[in-house]
């Protein structure tokens, strides 16, 4: 199907089926029950999981196949923002037109910043992408605040020209919103079965249209010849140089294809919500698409998607547990127990919730070097092992890269 | 006028001189060993073929060009290839794909970018790959990890490797070191068998005896950087200043 | 003339906690060969060691005072520390006065202790995995020691004043000739670079004359062939990561009067103190303090008030653009050794 293997294309649908089915599964609690703070099925979060798992399925391109580890891509994905909300500004607020310079900005902005960067390898290339992105960073905050408006943010006002819908549209009362030909993303519909309530949302259903079309990409990417370079520059560059293949312009391209997913990343934040601020650009940024790309699985297909819905699922979900939460959870212990059990778990969550992911991130690079996804095979293993012993098959599947 | 022409080449390392005035001739279609003792020098010669290293005086000529101050891709595209003395190979990817990629160099030069269509696609290169294992003797363990080969595995499938690209000059750094007997003479047969089979050169560089007078059609002698002669297997053999250097304590 | 000297001075304490964080992490790199994200945590926690030492100091009892009326006519509830009682009112003002510098006592300690336990509880299993696990792993135990700190002392910045004596300025331009007022400078910052000298000082006398520093030494130089001649250098080296991470704690703790130390501070180091290592060349002590203090004063220049309306922005990215620069023409540093991480 679609030129993938079987496997690659079971997993395609797969992602496209649990995109679509999201507003269902991400709410499984009925509205007002005590779990429905879990439901993580509103336009706003799911939105997040879509765009930053194209940033974490581009970012792991680079990262997954060459093994360069780039600390400054946070630095396209602002770029990709600021050209955006440009656009939006400049010419339209149709959201194609935004996406589509996001991405050749970004594209730009990465081959000048790869070419750069390469000339190094190992943590030399680590500190000179950290320090472009530190620069961007700053120089938005400060100098280049005509461009980026500066601490307060780019934003859209009333009077921006908007060259294209000035032409159809009469001058309203209010700025426009974001929209594709006409739909606008922020729209949605809700249908509700009994006191469950669904929420399906434009800009949610276009941003995970783009993902499956940047996750098939990056499968296509992954199964290709390049792909192949791509991972013996990570095996061994030497062999490469003496093969006869220039290693350069191949990790330059990764680096370029992994700064166009960011800045259509940064491009799709800004068609969710038309601002765009220096803050995306900084290195914490860059570190957290480092932590989504690890955790998932580096250099496995879905292993990026999955580290960077988890993420902001415990970002925006673990958060927003409190001690009274927790109490009520556990109000059926014997009260000394229940204090001690809450003040134990406490740290962990609310506010601790960073403290949470760093601690399972250590404990995926200590023990699980491939990330939720070799956690996901082990156990799958151990079921299987339960059946039948055939290690013929899985040598013969050690090769091709795990999905 | 030989394949290969190394003219006065100097190479010092700090206050070392690695190689000093080395001239060396390697004639097309021959097998050329060159051998020495220990820190002779024999690899950094080998470096400054392949553009490794660069020396700091001296010409190599190539079939008439100059390789020095070309990169090494550069150098294996002009048709020379190159096994490594410990074996270079991905050890991550799997021997099939392993035997792919100086396919794909061959075919598609230096540079490439084909990110749509499936490697399994492109179907003259996995056949060619398929074809090379074969002679190899290793198409069953084409979907192994090259990384979990034997050490005699591993060479075997550098040298297919370089052998794909079908070289001109084909530059070994001892193929054989720390193989097993057998292994040994595995690999003597297979070079034999290839020498046999297509128009190349071969640079190799051996401690093991048996190899060298088994292959080689000229030997020449490096000692200290500095080649003391250059003859045929028989007349080394005998060559008083050989067994000072070099024989005497083998022989 | 003064205006340089001012920018100088300026950069000086700065360029001392780099060059201190720098020291640190290039002697883990050196002896250990790991790449440390958490040295900037170590930092950190040596500041918020000044905090905890200032905030025991301050233990207080309640009294009621009779003697004294609050503004409702009630009788009124007074704080009186602990140390009062213990050293009389004058000493124990002076002991809460001078807690920062009496915190080194206290931190050196702790940090070694927080140095070993990290070296042989996490890191120790990292020695033969690749640079970018090190630098994932020691990442993610950054965000968790950060957390932790967070979640005992509250995201809010705590000021920690230096001893009274030292927070006053004073003509520093007029004891050297300059006009009167041009060079006013903070006391605490010389005590903060003086202290930074000593500390560098020390490390590198104890490195150069001690027959622990020479093996160590021998130990960054060939690791291999001193484990040959049966000296156990794993456990020097354990002992030398309890060192780097008492210096980065140093270099925290003598810093909180400078800047009021926040869980983050670390972090916004170590970004720099990297850059700084490989400026001044992976695995080179002299090189670290060098680049250490060099871009200190760089970035204070930068930020001259004439130096930003030729170059606007220049100040923030100062420290960036020389990084880039060096790596690009120098990429073993400015005194890099050989072959140190270049594959
Ligand atoms: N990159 C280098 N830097 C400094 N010295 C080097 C370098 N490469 C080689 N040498 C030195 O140059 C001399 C020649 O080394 P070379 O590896 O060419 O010897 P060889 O003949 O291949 O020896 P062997 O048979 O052991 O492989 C040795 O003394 C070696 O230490
Ligand atoms: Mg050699």
């Amino acid at each position: 199907m679609l030129g993938l293997q079987k496997k690659d294309a079971s997993l395609l649908l797969l992602v496209f089926a649990l995109t679509m089915l999201a507003p269902f599964i991400l709410n499984p609690f009925p509205e007002g029950s005590g779990w429905a703070q879990f439901n993580a099925g509103y336009p706003d979060l799911m939105q997040r999981f879509v765009i930053f798992g194209i940033f974490a399925i581009g970012f792991n391109i680079l990262f997954g196949l060459t093994g360069y580890l780039s600390f400054g891509h946070a630095a396209f994905l602002g770029v990709g923002s600021y050209s955006a909300v440009w656009m939006f500004k400049l010419l339209s607020m149709n959201v194609i037109p935004a996406i589509a310079l996001a991405v050749i900005t970004s594209g730009l902005f990465a081959l000048l910043i790869g070419f750069i960067s390469l000339r190094r390898s190992g943590i030399y290339f680590s500190i000179l992408t950290l320090a472009f992105a530190q620069m961007s960073f700053a120089l938005a905050y400060s100098v280049l605040t005509p461009i980026t408006g500066g601490e307060t943010g780019l934003q859209l006002a009333l009077d921006d020209p908007r060259i294209l819908d000035s032409i159809s549209a009469a001058a309203g009362g209010n700025i426009p919103v974001p929209s594709l030909f006409g739909i606008e993303m922020r729209d949605s519909s809700e249908w509700s079965v009994g006191s469950w309530v669904f929420t399906f949302n434009n800009g949610y259903y276009f941003a995970a249209f783009i993902m499956l079309c940047s996750f098939y990409l990056s499968i296509r990417i992954f199964r290709s010849p390049f792909g192949l370079m791509l991972r013996a520059v990570k095996s061994n560059q030497q062999r490469l140089n003496y093969t006869g293949l220039n290693t350069r312009p191949y990790t330059l391209a990764a680096f370029v294809i992994s700064g166009m997913y960011a800045g259509l990343a940064g491009g799709l934040m800004a068609a969710m919500d038309p601002l765009a601020g220096a803050e995306r650009m900084f290195w914490t940024a860059s570190g957290e698409v480092v932590l989504m790309t690890i955790l998932g699985g580096v250099g496995t297909l879905i292993g990026p998607v999955l580290g960077a819905g988890m993420i902001k699922y415990m970002e925006n979900i673990l958060s927003k547990i409190n001690s009274d939460i927790l109490h009520t959870w556990f109000a059926f212990l014997p009260d000394g127990l229940e204090d001690f059990i809450v003040t134990i778990i406490y740290p962990f969550i609310g506010k601790g919730w960073h403290l949470t992911l760093g601690l399972l991130f250590m404990m995926v690079v200590i023990f699980l070097p491939g990330g939720l996804v070799e956690g996901g095979q082990k156990i799958a293993k151990l079921f299987k092992r339960g059946k039948k012993d055939d290690d013929g098959a899985k040598a013969a599947d050690a090769t091709t890269p795990a999905e | 006028m030989g394949i290969l022409d190394v003219k006065n080449v100097n190479k010092r390392f700090g206050g070392l001189q690695a190689l000093g005035d080395v001239n060396l001739n390697v004639a097309e279609n021959s097998v050329h060993a060159i051998i020495g003792p220990n820190g002779a020098g024999k690899s950094t010669l080998l470096n400054c073929l392949v553009g490794k290293l660069i020396p700091d005086t001296g010409s190599v000529m190539f079939d008439g060009q100059s390789v020095l101050g070309r990169k090494p891709f550069e150098i294996n595209q002009m048709g020379i290839s190159r096994v490594f003395q410990t074996p270079e190979i991905f050890g991550d990817l799997s021997v099939l794909e392993n035997m792919m990629i100086p396919c794909f160099a061959k075919r598609d030069g230096a540079f490439e970018l084909n990110a749509i269509s499936s490697v399994g696609s492109q179907t003259d290169i996995v056949e060619r790959a398929e074809q090379m294992l074969e002679e190899m003797n290793m198409a069953d363990k084409r979907h192994m990890h090259a990384a979990a080969l034997s050490r005699g595995d591993k060479r075997r499938l550098e040298i297919g490797m370089c052998l794909s690209q079908e070289p001109r000059l084909l530059l070994l750094d001892e193929p054989t070191a720390g193989m097993a007997r057998a292994d040994t003479n595995n690999t003597i047969d297979l070079l034999k068998q290839i020498k046999e089979e297509r128009d190349i050169t071969i640079a190799i560089i051996e401690h093991d005896m048996h190899v060298v007078f088994s292959l080689a059609e000229r030997i020449t002698v490096l000692a200290q950087g500095t080649p003391l002669v250059e003859d045929t297997p028989e007349n080394i053999k005998g060559h008083p200043k050989v067994r000072e250097a070099y024989l005497g304590e083998s022989a | 003339m003064d205006a340089i000297l001012l920018q100088i001075l300026n950069g000086l304490d700065k360029g001392s906690a780099y060059a201190l964080i720098a020291l640190g992490l290039t002697l883990i790199f050196g002896t250990l060969g790991v790449v440390n994200f958490a040295h900037g945590a170590l930092f950190m926690i040596g500041a918020f060691c000044a905090v905890t030492v200032s905030r025991i100091l301050t233990v207080s009892r309640t009294i009621i005072d009779d003697t004294q009326k609050d503004f409702l006519g009630n009788p009124l509830k007074v704080e009186v520390p602990y140390v009062h009682d213990w050293f009389g009112q004058a000493t124990g003002d002076v002991i809460i006065d001078w807690a920062v510098p009496l915190s080194i006592f206290f931190a050196i300690p702790v940090m070694i202790c927080v140095g070993v336990i990290m070296e042989r509880g996490l890191i120790k299993h990292f020695y033969h995995r690749p640079h970018a696990d090190q630098i994932l792993v020691t990442f993610g135990l950054a965000i968790v020691l950060q957390e932790i700190i967070k979640f005992y002392y509250g995201a809010n910045p705590i000021p920690t004043p230096a001893p009274s004596a030292f927070t006053g300025s004073f003509d520093f331009g007029a004891m050297f000739g300059f006009e009167p007022n041009t060079i006013i400078y903070p006391y605490w910052r010389l005590v903060y670079f003086a202290f930074a000298a000593v500390i560098i000082g020390a490390v590198f006398a104890f490195l150069q004359f001690t027959t622990f520093g020479m093996v160590v030494r021998a130990g960054m130089a060939d690791r291999e062939t001193v484990g040959l001649l049966g000296i156990n250098i794993d456990k020097r080296f354990t002992i030398m990561f309890g060192l780097a991470a008492a210096v980065a704690g140093l270099a925290g703790v003598m810093y909180t009067p400078i800047n009021s130390p926040n869980y983050h501070m670390g972090m916004d180091f170590l970004v720099l103190s990297f850059v700084v290592v490989v400026v001044g060349g992976m695995g080179s002590l002299p090189g670290a303090v060098l680049a250490g203090f060099l871009l200190g004063i760089l970035e204070s220049f930068a930020s001259m008030r004439q130096v930003i309306e030729i170059i606007p922005g220049i100040n923030q990215v100062i420290i960036y653009l020389v990084a880039i620069i060096i790596l690009l023409t120098r990429p073993r540093g400015l005194m890099g050794r050989k072959g140190v991480m270049e594959e």
